[in-house]
């Protein structure tokens, strides 16, 4: 039932999830303290809605949308707000201003919590505005407002959904943990997606090596069937769970150069958020946990967690048995895409899906970066199909918009290109910091434009106001001149 | 080997020169030529402040300048480095720091009215070049720092100083290396 891939190229990778896969996903305690931080992980930060000594309860809003005024953010634990001031975050500068909640232990829920229970048969518009202020987002690691994808798919008559479940990262394996767990809540999640969007039906899409987690859904497909859903193994190849190579994949259809899939008909969403909206659904309760994953052999006991938003990283580390010795380095996601942290006092973020402690034994030492030697290795792993080797030639040069001409805006960040570089090049860097300058200088045009347009209507203006000031002192003077004469 | 047998190579090679240069010449003098839309691309490299630090009026008299060979393009300080290399690129010439008489750099800033302070005069508000504040007379006014392009020109007829300049955000080293 394998279909062969329909993306260029890729990598077969060894998966290292075994480990962290066999106990179960355990629940992790509450932390004493929760640090959330306003920017979940998706680049736009919330505006915090409370103030330091504050009382919240579990589910209280503590963030809003900058500009839909949404409810994107929500108290995982009751106690009284301590600060809301800079820590060190996740995210790309280092700093982000945190919501620092002291737990008092009581686990107060918010009284107006209330399960959605008629969200099979509700309108779409009105359950997606539901979702907007549940702080439901991507949970593959985009962390992107679940409600927002939601709204373009239903405003673009999208036809088809696709729940991924591919999980193709080496060490990350909470989706596989919870489609083995929680098959029936992704189900459950899939229905309530496909009625938000207004899709006709929905493919669960799994990658090949794992057969619990589609025996499992399976299972639970069969307890409760709808002709609206199917599951579909799709290759192990790395990176098959990136959204436009699974949709390709899944599909056939190849979402063009920048748009987005809606504008195919098409809507992406992991399994991961799907359960995420169904347990929601079900018990009214806002986005305030997720699986994680605790991996690498810098941890003793390497498994999924099901932990709150803010959690400390040293806890859940504590909670897998802490550190096996020294880690030479924490990172959050997986080897591949996962950026390292500063510091383990950092709070989970819904954009955590894997946490790796990794020793010196998952490091294989980078060396010195050499140049290019034009190998075109880069080029036949690329699953964008891409040419790395001219995208890093223009981007190390400053030619930006060279480097958008060769397709930079379409790189996906799967380091595939970095795994094969003999020359030890960090392509993808490279392009996250090309991406980041291209977008900062298409900014400052923009403002300039902006600026250019209200600066000719203030001239414009300014000019008929004299104008009509002159003609006004025109017509009163011949007026005074005829009243003069009669 | 003597003159005599490469002369009519010589002389084929010349007479190819003549004939492609005089080509070229022709070509050169009938293609197109717009310096407008030279002074229209300047301009649109450009940051648009229209502070009129440069000591021309505006943004655009300032580009029409710059095309016709009057001003050099390192007068522009909101612009900065990145602006002056835009422009080398633009025009072919090299890089150059900015010129010492039109003042240092100027990182993107926005205005800010205290509030408190402010008497409501609206004399700042036709200063305002891209009408980005927002007041009436006896009402007190405020800056709308999405459009403001931090030109300073609504300090001078603020008469009880409550306008005062912030600097946006301290702009990515890197970025400004690679763009």
């Amino acid at each position: 039932m394998a279909s062969a891939s329909a993306f260029p190229a890729g990598l077969r990778l060894p998966a290292h999830k075994s480990e962290a896969l066999a106990p179960a996903i355990a629940i992790a305690p509450a932390p004493s303290q929760a640090i959330v931080s306003l920017d979940q992980g998706s680049g736009r930060a919330a505006l915090p809605c409370v103030e330091a000594g504050e009382r919240v309860r579990v589910g209280t809003a503590i963030g809003i949308d900058p500009e839909t005024r949404n409810r994107v953010l929500h108290a995982p634990v009751a106690g009284v707000i301590r600060a809301v001031e800079p820590r060190v975050s996740a995210t790309g500068t280092g700093h982000g201003l945190c919501v620092v909640i002291d737990n008092d232990g009581t686990g107060d829920r918010d009284p107006a919590l209330e399960p959605i229970d008629d969200a099979e048969r509700m309108p779409a518009p009105q359950w997606i505005e539901c979702l907007a202020n549940s702080g439901v987002v991507g949970l593959g690691g985009a962390a992107f407002p679940t409600a927002v994808k939601l709204a373009a798919a239903l405003a673009r008559e999208a036809t088809h959904l696709v729940l991924n479940g591919a999980e193709c990262e080496p060490w990350i394996c909470c989706d596989d943990a919870l489609m083995r767990a929680r098959a029936p809540r992704i189900l459950l999640g899939a229905r309530l997606l496909l009625r938000a969007s207004g899709a006709g039906h929905c493919t669960i899409a799994v990658e090949d090596d794992k057969p619990e987690a589609i025996a499992a859904l399976k299972a639970a497909f069969s307890s409760q069937p709808d002709e609206r859903i199917t599951i579909r193994a799709v290759p192990a190849v790395y990176p098959a769970g990136a959204e436009r190579q699974l949709l390709t994949t899944i599909t056939g259809i190849e979402v063009p150069s920048g748009s987005v899939p809606s504008q195919s008909g098409l809507l992406c969403q992991n399994v991961g958020t799907a359960a995420a909206v169904a347990d929601f659904a079900v018990t009214g309760e806002p986005c305030i946990r997720r699986i994680v994953t605790i991996n690498g052999s810098g941890v003793v006991r390497p498994g999924n967690l099901d932990a709150l938003i803010g959690t400390p990283i040293a806890e859940l580390m504590a909670h897998c048995g802490g550190y096996r010795g020294t880690p030479e380095r924490l990172i959050a996601g997986g080897p591949l895409t996962g950026r390292a942290l500063p510091d383990d006092g950092i709070g989970l973020t819904k954009a955590m899906n894997c946490l790796v402690a990794a020793s010196t034994l998952d490091l294989a030492p980078r060396g010195a970066e050499m140049p290019c030697i034009r190998c075109g290795n880069c080029a036949n792993v690329c699953p964008a199909g891409l040419l790395p080797q001219q995208l890093q030639r223009s981007a190390q040069a400053g030619e930006l918009e060279q480097a958008g001409a060769w397709g930079l805006l379409d790189c996906i960040e799967c380091a595939c290109c970095d795994y094969v570089c003999p020359s030890r090049i960090p392509l993808t860097q490279r392009f996250c910091e090309a991406k980041s300058a291209l977008a900062a200088r298409e900014e400052r045009l923009r403002r300039a434009g902006d600026a250019r347009w209200r600066f000719e209507r203030h001239q414009a203006r300014l000019q008929a106001d004299a104008e009509a000031e002159r003609r006004a002192f025109d017509e009163a003077r011949r007026r005074a001149r005829n009243d003069g004469a009669s | 080997m003597t003159l005599v047998s490469t002369l009519p190579g010589l002389l084929t090679l010349a007479a190819l020169a003549a004939g492609l240069g005089g080509l070229l010449g022709w070509s050169a003098a009938r293609g197109p030529r717009d310096s407008g839309s030279v002074a229209e691309r300047i301009d649109a490299l450009l940051p648009q402040t229209q502070c009129g630090r440069c000591t021309y009026a505006r943004c655009k008299p300032y580009a029409q300048a710059i095309a016709a060979g009057e001003a050099d393009i390192n007068r522009c300080p909101p612009g900065g480095e990145l602006t002056i290399r835009a422009l080398a690129d633009l025009l072919g010439r090299d890089p150059q720091p900015l010129a010492p008489e039109v003042g240092p750099a100027q990182p993107p800033q926005v205005a800010w009215i205290d509030e408190a302070r402010c008497i409501g005069c609206a004399r700042c508000i036709p200063a305002c070049p891209v009408d980005a504040i927002v007041g009436a007379q006896k009402f007190t006014h405020t800056v709308i720092a999405a459009h403001c392009t931090g030109c300073e020109l609504c300090l001078p007829p603020c008469p009880v100083d409550c306008i005062e300049l912030r600097v946006v955000e301290a702009v990515d080293e890197r970025l400004h290396r690679a763009a």
